[in-house]
């Protein structure tokens, strides 16, 4: 073993010892510190993992979304717009979609009504998402029953449920027939929601976009990539506000590691001064001090981080997802697979490692560079 | 032979509250003797010991360990020089809480990083030499004081230094402890180490190992 590893575990093994003899004091301060980790990271993690699942879902989304706009408003779009397209180059594929929104006040909650391109539904047939059959408690068979905007009622019978797997955007989705859903919403024929494009080189998508802007001015394109910026903002923001709310414990913690830290009690200088006296030099206590610091905050990071790894994807972050996940009124039940991102880690490691380490190292470099002789008075 | 030119040592320099604690003292200490100084609380004792025990520097003048001016040495030196060289025993032993005997007597080698099982060995040997053998997994406080005594004497051999600094080792002591102190010096002496003892204690000053007293006074010597 080399002469520096060797000493390092000997200042390593006293630095143990030293904590070991405050044992009530330091196990609380590595459990605040731990619990703080925790939290944080338990949000970091489960936001990440949000994003990262939305982005995925959305991979196979149309990269342009055309809505025609009235007076600033979103409006249905003509089917004719479609031939206004013409050929744009670079554009794969083009066509109308049909969606809309429908509040259900036996559940207070809103749905999403869908008709899709690549599943044929019978006439009065519907296939849910599996928030609502879970909140409806519906089953393949069963009949749901609303009133359209005309006042008139109409029954669906539930011919599916959709795979849980994609959850966290399909909870209040239903997906219905064309015909149905123009009757449903009094949609004419003719009349789309929007207009969808795909564009297979992500690098002519902007182009096509200024295209569609000067071609049809009363229509504005959403990009895909506005879209998964939107969902990280939105996410984001969320994360924000539990951060916010986390501030107050944070602020507490940080003033009392930091006076734990950076304050020396007469004890501690009197030690520092019983060392020195013996032979240790300067730099050896401070890199006793450096370990001292960095073994606290590194056991309190790598247990709480573990911590929040076991939270959010074993247990589902139980704490914190009806503030991060949100999706309408029905709770999307997600499993989030497990992803940690290098960057998040080395973030929080930086803002919780270092800091205590760093206070604990300073006020010692006074302290350790006095003259040993005060011990012998 | 330790050789003191003309030192002095000045507190709180240029303050309202200056004191100077050693005012120009030359002396020569010769190697593998036993010299007492003496002298009553502020006549400078400790501070001419902490000195030569390279704790702390002279305000001016120079102190030669041998051939080798210790006075103009960085830190860094004087550390090495004070842990190869130097063993202590302070008046109230400082020892470490918290910890046992024997990881307090193995404390001075932590910075050189010796082989663990070769240091384990060394501080038995020395705890057995001095009966503490018994104690080494007991905590420092829970020691009697002659026991705290013995584990700082153990703690100041450890490294083998020449010269062994006592800054009143029998100030704490009751005189049966005090008389069987002595008798450790007069080992260490006969094993060939030089030590310096600072006390007004009679016990230590008119034991038949000790071969000078220097009394000093206001921080000058007043006979050697």
């Amino acid at each position: 073993m080399s002469h520096f590893v060797r000493r390092q575990r000997y200042l390593i093994d006293f630095t143990l010892a030293s904590l070991g003899r405050r044992k009530g004091k330091n196990l609380g301060l590595l459990g605040v510190y731990t619990l703080i980790v925790f939290l944080l990271a338990s949000v970091m993690l489960f936001s990440q993992s949000l994003r990262r699942e939305a982005g995925l879902l959305l991979e196979n989304a149309p990269e342009v979304v055309v809505q025609r706009m009235v007076a600033g408003r979103h409006d249905l779009i003509p089917a004719d717009y479609l031939e206004r397209i013409g050929k744009v180059r670079g554009v794969v594929a083009k066509y109308g979609r049909l969606w809309g929104y429908f509040y259900d006040p036996a559940v207070q909650a809103n749905y999403t009504l869908l008709v899709p391109r690549d599943r044929q539904i019978k006439n009065g047939e519907m296939i849910v998402g599996h928030g609502i059959a879970r909140t409806r408690g519906l089953g393949a068979g069963d009949y749901l029953t609303f009133r359209s905007a005309q006042g008139q009622s109409f029954a669906f019978r539930v011919a599916d449920v959709l795979a849980s797997d994609a959850e966290l955007v399909s909870a209040d989705l239903l997906l219905v027939n064309e015909a149905d859903f123009r009757a449903f919403f009094g949609i004419t024929a003719g009349m789309y929601t929007d207009i969808a494009l795909e564009v297979r080189n992500p690098r002519e998508v902007r182009k096509v976009a200024e295209k569609l802007s000067v071609m049809l001015p009363d229509t504005r394109p959403i990009l895909r990539e506005e879209i998964l910026r939107t969902y990280d903002a939105l996410f984001q923001w969320r994360q924000g506000i539990v951060f916010v709310l986390l501030g107050g414990s944070l602020l507490a913690f940080v003033i009392f590691a930091w006076d734990k830290a950076s304050g020396l009690s007469a004890e501690e200088k009197r030690e520092i001064g019983i060392l020195k006296a013996i032979g240790w030099e300067t730099g050896d206590v401070i890199r006793m001090k450096f370990w001292e610091g960095a073994l606290v905050s590194l056991g309190a990071f790598l247990l709480g981080y573990l911590a929040a790894y076991g939270h959010v994807f074993f247990f589902d972050a139980a704490l914190f997802a009806p503030v991060l996940k949100g999706w309408a009124v029905l709770y999307p039940r997600f499993h989030p697979q497990p992803f940690v991102d290098g960057l998040q880690v080395a973030t929080l490691f930086f803002f919780t490692v270092f800091p205590y380490t760093v206070a604990t190292v300073v006020p010692i470099w006074r302290a350790a560079t006095t003259d040993p002789d005060a011990v012998m008075r | 032979m330790i050789k003191i030119h003309d030192i002095s040592k000045v507190f709180n320099q240029g303050q309202p509250n200056e004191f100077w604690a050693v005012r120009g003292i030359t002396l020569d200490i010769d190697v593998k003797r036993v010299t007492v100084l003496r002298g009553p609380s502020g006549s400078g004792k400790t501070t001419l010991l902490s000195m030569i025990g390279c704790l702390s520097r002279p305000t001016s003048g120079r102190i030669f360990l041998g051939e080798r001016n210790l006075s103009g040495l960085p830190e860094r030196f004087l550390t090495q020089i004070r842990r190869e060289t130097f063993g202590f025993i302070f008046q109230r032993f400082n020892l470490i809480q918290g910890l046992t005997v024997l990881d307090n007597v193995m404390l001075p080698a932590y910075p050189l990083a010796p082989d663990h099982g070769a240091l384990v060995q060394q501080a038995h040997a020395l705890l057995e030499q001095f009966g503490m053998a018994a104690k080494r997994e007991s905590k420092v406080e829970w020691l009697s004081g002659g026991e705290a005594q013995r584990t700082a004497i153990c703690r100041a051999l450890l490294n083998d230094p020449q010269v062994l600094i006592a800054d009143e080792p029998t100030a704490n002591l009751d005189t049966r402890l005090s008389q069987e102190f002595m008798h450790i010096i007069d080992e260490l002496k006969a094993a060939g180490r030089t030590i310096i003892l600072t006390s007004h204690d009679p016990v230590v000053s008119d034991a038949a190992c000790v071969d000078r007293v220097i009394t000093l006074r206001d921080g000058q010597v007043q006979d050697s």
